[in-house]
């Protein structure tokens, strides 16, 4: 009952947000949120640290602006193609990386993300340095005209709100549960029968697909695709955001993403713009010395412990 | 006990070398059926090895492993597994971080053939708690149900991990080194535990402390450095002077 009513408030707060907040920011960090959520899925509940999830995000940013603004397909129509397309994009990495584990999967899933990101800088489409440029908006199923920025808010949140959904409920379903047993103890989950790469694979490619769905999201929010999108810091600032919020909670990565993605603009914009690599790096050490669990990690830690 | 024998389990020749080291060397070891059967022998005799070589973990470098008469000397883990032979590990083989309820029933979840659904709910396993809860029982692990495992003791966790094993519905049992580590009550607890599972079962047993060995194995294998050095009873196998000496050194036998 509290549950219900703790998440009645949540969805109350994002439905007034941005009477109160500026909601192309609001949307930044929604994005992020969803890109931050489908990495835990993979790092937090399948144990894989995978260090080229900007392939995803940025692939689909790229395919989707490409299928509005070229192919003239409809908003939503062409969020589905990005999506579609880091989805295959996933499944080609993770039967290629999958079979490796620890360091040696995430040196594998940064080499082939690497090769996609030159592809990106060599290939027509995507318009190189200079980046995919001014991809209309358009309208949601031909009704809304998603130029407002508060409409463009409101189906932002449909779609990350689907997002979230398919990643929870997949943390919380029958795979879910093998998948965090394999992430406990991969021999033991062998010796029960199961094939454990077919599962880490299953969940790479989720998690690839809604990584793309984030993508492809906020390049039509900006209607642009850069190669920041698809760049290794990309990959790596994700990492950041779900430790800092909390590796395998289901809320942490949000947390994380909205506090990094909040920070970034309040400073970029005053007196400490050239600082904000030293901040962010300062804000991991303190996190990682200090609060290793995340923010959400520690709080659930703590209630945990003040009702026992 | 007829001269052929009802086997479970059989090996021929088995034999692992690493780089030029033999670790494990000719093996023909004979598991019968419904017997507990251990495999003993000095640190470095090669008997986490044999298991590995048995439940595949480890690819033999010649030799056949033969279940029921078939073989299986080039199955893959987890054919193994869906075979009925289940293993344990030295190290405590737990889910650390799922509930005591949940170890056991991601034992029991792939009969369900829903493991690959994430768009399921996880309520749809719940059907399997009372066979979970039965095993739970069974090994006197039901009040811990829903608590996280990693809490717990080390002697908790071994009895769990053999009621996970349970939950397989194994035909043959490996369990490597079940007491290592334990103290006097825990052990005394996991020996009657594992007496009491191996009605209708098989179990294969590496062992360090004989006690255990002389009370619960009807047969006993001896293994040094690779290679088998007797095999009987425990009686027969303990009053065996090449035995001492394998333990003890020269002096002793």
């Amino acid at each position: 009952m509290k549950k219900y009513l703790a998440y009645a408030l949540l969805l109350t707060l994002l439905l007034v947000a941005p009477l109160l907040f500026y909601p192309v920011l609001l949307m930044k960090v929604l994005c992020f949120a969803l890109f931050a959520s489908a990495f835990n899925l993979i790092l937090g509940y399948g144990g894989l640290l995978s260090f080229g999830h900007a392939a995803f995000f940025g692939g689909a940013a790229y395919v989707t602006g490409h299928a509005i603004k070229v192919w003239g397909l409809p908003t939503e129509l062409g969020i589905l193609t990005g999506t579609a397309a880091a989805m295959v994009l996933g499944l080609l990495v993770g039967v290629l990386a999958i079979r490796r584990q620890g360091i040696y999967f995430a040196m594998i899933t940064l080499a082939l993300a690497q090769m996609v990101y030159f592809v990106f800088i060599r290939s027509g489409f995507t318009g190189g340095e200079n980046g995919l440029q001014g991809i209309p908006r358009g309208t949601f199923l031909g009704l809304v005209d998603l130029s407002n920025d508060r409409a463009m808010y409101y189906f932002v949140l449909g779609v990350c709100l689907l997002g979230f959904g398919v990643i929870a409920r997949a943390v919380h379903s029958p795979f879910g549960q093998v998948l965090r047993a394999i992430r406990d103890n991969e021999p033991r989950a062998t010796s029960l029968g199961y094939n454990i790469d077919r599962y880490k694979l299953l969940a790479f490619v989720i998690s690839a697909t809604i990584a793309g769905l984030a993508g492809a999201t906020k390049s039509v929010v900006f209607q642009l695709a850069s190669l920041t999108d698809a760049h290794w810091h990309m990959s790596g600032e994700v990492v950041l955001m779900t430790l800092l919020g909390g590796l395998g909670t289901i809320f942490g990565p949000a947390v994380g993403a909205s506090l990094i993605v909040t920070l970034q603009n309040t400073l970029s914009s005053g007196p400490l713009g050239a600082w904000v690599t030293v901040i962010m790096g300062l804000i991991f050490i303190i996190c990682v010395l200090a609060f290793r669990k995340g923010i959400v990690g520690e709080l659930q830690a703590a209630l945990r412990k003040s009702f026992n | 006990m007829n001269a052929s024998g009802d086997f479970i389990l059989q090996t021929q020749k088995l034999t692992k070398g690493f780089l030029g080291f033999i670790a494990v060397d000719s093996v023909d070891l004979n598991v019968e059926r419904h017997t507990i059967h251990a495999l003993i022998g000095p640190n470095g005799a090669g008997k986490t090895t044999v298991f590995n070589l048995l439940t595949k973990f480890l690819t033999p470098s010649s030799g056949t492993i033969l279940l029921d008469g078939e073989d299986i000397t080039a199955a893959r883990p987890t054919q193994i597994a869906r075979r009925g032979v289940i293993r344990s590990f030295q190290i405590s083989a737990v889910f650390p971080h799922l509930t005591v309820r949940e170890n056991v029933r991601v034992a029991l979840q792939r009969q369900l053939g829903t493991s690959f659904h994430f768009w399921r709910a996880e309520s749809s396993l719940n059907v399997l708690n009372e066979r979970a809860e039965e095993l739970l029982d069974l090994v006197g692990l039901l009040r811990f149900a829903n608590d996280e495992v990693a809490d717990m003791s080390y002697g908790r966790k071994r009895a769990l991990e053999i009621a996970t094993t349970l939950a397989m519905e194994p035909k043959l049992m490996l369990l490597d080194e079940p007491t290592q580590g334990m103290g006097r009550e825990d052990v005394d607890r996991i020996t009657e535990l594992i007496r009491r599972v191996a009605k209708g079962r098989t179990i294969l047993m590496v062992e360090h402390n004989l006690g255990v060995v002389s009370t619960l194995c009807d047969r006993v294998t001896v293994l040094q450095r690779g290679a088998i050095l007797t095999e009987g009873a425990y009686a027969e196998v303990s009053s065996d002077p090449r035995v001492k000496e394998a333990y003890m050194g020269k002096s002793a036998a």
